[in-house]
């Protein structure tokens, strides 16, 4: 029982202070109105708004206005003609998952346990790429991948492509640039789990003849399973709402759903098809979120 | 045996410089991008060496009008979003009150949403409202998911801070006016100074919300989309390497000041003569 008393505490929230009365009663609330006010009017508000819209008639227009007639069909309708694009856009978001982890969890646990006085400048450099626009970086890859460029000449050099092979224009550049796109948002959360990781736990482990992968199972996955679990979600959410990569680096073989909601909005002025196919695309990453942050809160991992 | 050891020790610092070369790519490309003269409108190539979208950063006029509606958008966002984010940081730390849950989820929220959604259904929002979109939009919705930014940064600041120097301040019968003013406020600082580069950042780079509430408003992310289409002028690969630059000088002048006060702090605390009183 007292060792148990030397356990860290920080990690646990301090207690919110308690509710003060007379003067100093209404200052918590003075302080949150703004804010708050601001919050429902602009985020709360207008997804009551998307739901709305989604259930509009969709034989009204923009400049006859929608009539309000709970037109539940819209969903299955859209569903129906834009599955390939809906289905695409969480396939690709898993893939690049996956590609993410392969490259953020080496890169999080060298800055976090082997970079030593190197640890801060390595760290600049993964947020570094954030310091430049978006677009502007998405377009660098434009020529990256060019076909007269280096890259695909040196691939069809080594018949890694064929002659007339390319990577531009293909659902691998696509998924390229989601996973280059969403990269550091992977790893900081996974590299502030890794760098409380004590290293004498893994000298623990070794001492006790576990073999190095072992030790990494059952000693370094489990610690840093809070910077996993939110990592992943930085990443996954914003890569399956993106469309400027579908766009950018793809053709419309590789349109994902948000290419079809922002033409169903601001090309074909399809509002109750364009809220319909938003809202779901939120119901669906709700739901994933829901049972995987219930898998990673509740099931030990191997 | 010896060459195994060494492997097996260095192998994830070899993969994390890879990926880190992966991140960094691009930024190489923007910034020899800004030196070449493209031999057509379309073309993405490097083909000729010149210094002239340097000295010319606004041969295109369009874009240089949109890097400065982009200014001006994301520093009155920055502003009101500050302001009401640390507003509300301050009443979750020090504050105990009624629906704590409640306003913790609606602060999180926004976070967790793709922007997709947050910019269609601020769109279904204003179009059901008869709000014409445009400038004041884009301000709008730029404040709505910064504010949430700025309450995480500095409450991240205000949890990590001393009490007990507040705490001295007032039993030296300092008013608490002069104890926010004098001790909070400067210890509070560094943590809403980031929030507002963060916001601001945020704020500048935004293209998906912007582009859902923009009307016929053009921000440089709305332009490179629009020129990425029609061609894209060099001079945007000089805003980007510029915008680059200037994150890089002011990171590293803050870790600069960070380390000269640790070190000044350490100075204080190890002379004899600052401790021991006559």
């Amino acid at each position: 029982m007292t060792a148990l008393a030397h356990l860290p505490t920080s990690t646990r929230p301090p207690a919110p202070p308690p509710v003060r009365r007379g003067r100093h009663r209404l200052l918590p609330y003075l302080l949150l109105l703004p804010g708050a006010a601001w919050l429902l009017v602009f985020f709360a508000l207008p997804l009551l708004q998307l739901a709305a819209a989604s259930l509009y008639d969709p034989a009204g227009s923009l400049s006859t206005g929608y009539a309000m007639t709970w037109a539940v069909g819209n969903y299955p309708d859209a569903v129906q003609a834009y599955w390939p694009q809906f289905s695409r856009s969480f396939l690709y978001a898993g893939i690049a998952l996956v590609i993410a982890l392969l490259m953020g969890y080496p890169l999080a646990y060298a800055i976090a346990q082997k970079a030593g006085r190197w640890k801060h400048l390595l760290l600049v450099a993964v947020v570094a790429p954030m310091f430049t626009s978006f677009l502007v970086r998405t377009l660098a890859w434009k020529t990256i991948l060019s076909d007269s460029g280096a890259l695909v000449g040196l691939l069809r050099d080594v018949h890694l492509l064929g002659p007339d092979g390319r990577l531009l224009a293909t659902p691998a550049a696509v998924v390229l640039g989601l996973t280059y796109n969403f990269l550091p948002f992977l790893v900081l959360p996974l590299y502030a789990s890794l760098e409380r990781l004590d290293p004498r736990l893994l000298e623990a482990a070794s001492d006790l003849y576990a073999s190095p992968l072992r030790a990494f199972a059952r000693v370094t996955l489990p610690l840093s399973l809070p910077g996993l679990t939110a990592g992943t979600l930085l990443f996954f959410i914003p890569a399956t709402g993106d469309y400027i990569n579908a766009e950018l680096l793809g053709t419309p073989n590789e349109y994902m759903v948000g290419n079809v909601i922002d033409s169903a909005f601001l090309v074909r002025l399809d509002y109750p098809q364009g809220a319909a196919l938003s809202f779901l695309l939120m119901a669906a990453i709700l739901a994933i979120v829901f049972v995987y942050l219930r898998k990673a809160g509740t099931e030990e991992v191997l | 045996m010896e060459l195994r050891r060494w492997l097996a020790d260095r192998w994830v610092m070899g993969v994390a410089l890879l990926v880190l070369g992966y991140l960094t790519l691009p930024i190489v490309v923007v910034a020899g991008l800004s030196f070449n003269r493209p031999s057509s409108r379309l073309s993405y190539d490097f083909d000729e060496f010149t210094l002239d979208n340097w000295a010319h950063p606004c041969a295109t006029a369009d874009m240089c009008d949109a890097v400065v509606r982009s200014m001006e958008i994301g520093l009155i966002a920055t502003v009101v979003s500050t302001v009401l984010g640390t507003l509300m940081a301050f009443a979750l730390v020090r504050h105990g009150f009624r629906g704590r849950t409640a306003m913790n989820g609606l602060i999180f929220l926004p976070m967790a949403t793709p922007e997709l959604v947050m910019g269609t259904s601020l769109l279904a929002l204003f179009v059901a409202a008869g709000v014409p979109q445009g400038f004041w939009t884009i301000v709008i919705a730029h404040v709505m998911f910064c504010v949430s930014f700025v309450v995480v940064t500095v409450k991240a600041r205000l949890a990590g801070m001393d009490r007990r120097l507040e705490e001295a301040a007032m039993d030296l019968y300092a008013s608490e006016w002069q104890t926010f003013r004098r001790i909070t406020l400067p210890l509070v600082l560094p943590g809403i100074v980031a929030a507002a580069l963060l916001a601001f950042s945020l704020s500048f780079d935004d293209f998906i919300i912007t582009n859902f509430n923009a009307g016929t408003t053009v921000t440089f992310p709305m332009y490179v989309w629009g020129a990425a289409q029609r061609g894209i002028p060099p001079q945007v690969n000089v805003i980007g390497t510029a915008m680059f630059g200037i994150a890089l000088l002011l990171v590293g002048a803050s870790s600069l000041r960070g380390r000269r006060a640790r070190r000044a702090a350490l100075a204080v605390v190890a002379t004899p003569a600052s401790t021991g009183r006559p």
